[in-house]
């Protein structure tokens, strides 16, 4: 047995061990900076896409926003993401992290590839986007970043493996791992087709910049780097409802309200969700139609089923544990008595919500075969994947790092007020952010453009008068968000060097095993009707009503343009 | 706390399912399996579905096949940069060439009348994408796509290059006119 010390934080019961609370700290400290770099990467898309301001020069331009999604889709994600996975095992099963030092090595691999990228885009030769689509190149140290930040996470993954091991090994807990841990494993499983994805096409085109592969095909390209690409962010599914599941657990002592259906749902991701990738070719040409409707459609919309399905169950769980607590009068108690001063509850329930309502419907939309049509690479694309990645990925993040401030970085928070308000701030505008993009985007204006005047473009076609004003709505949206993104960081980095610090708690040379809870009465008859949460139940009515209305608008839209067979 | 807690009971997959969860699995699996037969029965019944003609090409040939309609149909041209004006006749091949940084040549069809739209690019990836009609299609170099059209209106149509495409990507825009 390797020397490690175990402490129990005082404030929450978890317990930490001193290497992979270590890791966890370097993993969400290297997260941050991303999201700081991508933040103020973030300013110069905005005020340029705000076509009144239309600040940076086009090259600029391009670089910034090549810059801004790879820091913040890949580095700043999955840096917190490798924090969560260390955290969902090491720290829930109570055990010891699996090889601290190849841990550290995965770190300092993923540090120096995010670095090397990063100054790749920043020389300008590498202006190339996030998907660097080819026959146009980047510099080799462009693909080399990535090849090496990839190496680094997929180590982080098989060092998340082996500390399951271990636990199971050290008896470390009794029976199946919590639920939070299973969602973690379901993100863990994406993550390793994901990151085998991106080298599969990454290294041949990384060999074809430096002249050893003569050619990538483009669509082959097309093809895999979409398995990397989307599937990255099923990482971040995965990942952010585990956060929710915990969150409800922490804020509510929510239980879930049914272990098999919430565990049911995260296989249907592990089975389904990937096949989205499919998403991205549907407007390409070489693939068969039968090709991009199984695919595109997780199968049978068996990962939207999923996601419905714990739409539901996470705030159900909340609302039958407020009703246990006696906030039962009419549908809708529970929520109004729900903790909203507190940012860890109202980060996690702005995400929920926004990332259903928004992210969700506008994300089945484009991955109708046919409705991709009158979407594809228009800027409703990333109006669809700021409200998936940024309000329920970055927000849930962003939620889960207030709890961690005092629990794992052992510091009071400085600001509190400021946090408080951030969540609203930042996911509020971050809603009408993603609403208006859709807008434009239903108009046609095009997503990674410099000017939609068409500056020097001989057939400049003329956008309506409604395109321009979603594209200023934008802008405004946009710095707002900025802003509370900004608070964030201020509220986190000030924490950690300026917080008030915490008693650590008392350590301990050895772990204390998960103490078997007393099994619960299985009966949750709070609600009405023999519904355990009908509130909850109302609220995805609402979504569903929602959902169909705006998905037949949409065909009514698609039935009158040109005919097309 | 039990979702960061292994579940109290070991059989947790033998719980019985409230009635909330139950009923919004039904409802949920009814409305997935809808949209996915929407999506079948659109290719059925419906009018706009994507086609997947797709031939490998090379610059070379599909520039000489587009040249081939430009000396043929050419009715006039256009710009400063003399774009030629193309009217083949309804039903025929007609072809659009996607290069940085423009869409090349301007083509005239007719109104409810069918043609074999060829697209590819010479370079890198480009975006069709149709104003304010908001067709969007990927045009992939090395690939010949045959899109079969119908313009259901008459007017001016502007092609919006959609795949960014490097410094110039704004500058191109092509035109179709519909009469």
């Amino acid at each position: 047995m390797s020397s490690t010390t175990y402490r129990t934080c005082p404030r929450s019961g978890l317990q930490f061990e001193a290497n992979a609370e270590k890791l966890m700290l370097a993993n969400a400290v290297a997260a941050v900076v991303f999201l700081l770099i991508g933040g103020i990467l973030a300013v110069g898309v905005v005020l340029t896409r705000w076509p009144a301001i239309h600040w940076l020069e086009a090259d600029t331009f391009y670089k910034v926003l090549t810059a801004h999604g790879i820091d913040m889709l890949i580095f700043w994600i999955i840096f917190f993401e490798i924090a969560v996975l260390y955290f969902c095992s090491s720290t829930l099963l109570r055990c010891r992290l699996a090889t601290p030092k190849i841990a550290w090595l995965a770190f300092a691999l993923m540090v120096i590839g995010a670095i090397v990228n990063n100054v790749a885009v920043y020389q300008g030769s590498s202006s190339v986007m996030m998907t660097s689509y080819v026959p146009m190149m980047a510099a080799p140290s462009f693909y080399a970043g990535l090849i090496l930040f990839a190496v680094g996470a997929l180590i982080g993954c098989f060092v998340f493996l082996g500390t399951l091991v271990v636990a199971k090994r050290d008896k470390t807990y009794q029976g199946s791992v919590p639920l939070v841990t299973f969602g973690a494993v379901t993100a863990c499983i994406i993550a390793v087709f994901t990151i085998a994805s991106g080298a599969i096409i990454l290294i041949p085109t990384f060999l074809m910049s430096v002249g050893l592969v003569e050619k990538v095909d483009p669509l082959v390209y097309r093809t895999i780097w979409w398995a990397f690409g989307h599937s990255s962010q099923q990482i971040n599914v995965a990942a952010h409802i585990s956060i929710w599941y915990a969150v409800a657990a922490i804020a509510f002592g929510a239980k879930p309200m049914s272990e098999r259906v919430s565990r049911g749902a995260f296989l249907l991701y592990i089975l389904f969700l990937q096949l989205a990738s499919a998403h991205h070719l549907l407007a390409d040409p070489g693939l068969s139609t039968g090709w991009k409707v199984v695919n595109t459609s997780y199968f049978m919309y068996f990962a939207v089923l999923a996601s419905m399905i714990h739409g539901l169950t996470i705030p159900g769980a909340m609302e039958v544990a407020q009703r246990a607590k006696g906030f039962n009068k009419g549908l809708f108690e529970w929520l109004r008595k729900a903790p909203w001063g507190n940012p860890v509850f109202s980060g996690v329930f702005i995400s929920i919500i926004g990332f259903g309502f928004l992210g969700g419907i506008s994300g089945v939309m484009m991955g109708t075969e046919q409705l991709n049509m009158i979407i594809h690479n228009t800027i409703y694309v990333p109006g669809h994947f700021h409200a998936t990645v940024v309000v329920g990925t970055t927000l849930s993040f962003m939620a889960l790092t207030y709890f961690l401030i005092p629990v794992l970085f052992k510091r009071e928070m400085i600001a509190p007020g400021l946090a408080k308000l951030q969540p609203y701030l930042f996911g509020l505008s971050m809603y009408f952010f993603c609403l208006v993009m859709m807008g434009a985007g239903t108009l046609g204006v095009s997503r990674r453009h410099w000017d939609m005047a068409f500056q020097g473009a001989a057939l400049a076609y003329p956008w309506p008068g409604a395109a321009y004003l979603m594209m200023g709505l934008v802008g405004i949206a946009g710095i707002a968000a900025i802003t509370g993104g900004a608070i964030y960081i201020y509220v986190t980095v000030g924490s950690l060097l300026w917080g008030k610090k915490l008693e650590a708690g008392a350590t301990s040379a050895n772990f204390t095993p998960i103490p078997r809870s007393a099994p619960t009465v299985v009966a949750q008859s709070y609600g009405s009707a023999g519904f355990a949460a009908p509130g909850t139940f109302m609220l995805a009515m609402v979504f569903l009503v929602a959902f169909i209305l705006y998905y037949f608008i949409n065909w009514k839209y698609l039935s009158q343009v040109w005919g097309l067979s | 706390m039990s979702a960061i807690l292994p579940p109290s009971e070991r059989l947790w997959w033998k719980h019985p399912l409230d009635r909330v969860e139950g009923t919004w699995i039904a409802i949920a699996l009814a409305w997935c399996l809808t949209m996915f037969f929407m999506m079948v029965g659109w290719h059925i019944y419906g009018k706009q579905n994507l086609s997947t003609e797709t031939y490998k090409t090379t610059p070379e040939k599909f520039s000489a096949k587009a040249q081939a309609m430009v000396d043929k149909y050419t009715v006039r041209t256009e710009t400063a940069d003399k774009i030629p004006v193309v009217a083949p006749p309804a039903g025929s091949d007609v072809y659009i060439v996607a290069r940085l940084w423009n869409f090349w040549p301007i083509l005239e069809l007719e109104k409810d009348k069918t043609y074999r739209l060829h697209l590819t690019a010479m370079d890198y990836n480009h975006g069709f994408s149709l104003q304010p009609a908001n067709i969007n299609i990927q045009v992939v170099p090395g690939y010949e796509h045959v899109v079969t059209v119908t313009p259901n209106q008459s007017g001016t149509y502007s092609v919006v290059c959609n795949e960014y495409c490097g410094i110039g990507h704004h500058t191109m825009v092509g035109r179709v006119y519909v009469k």
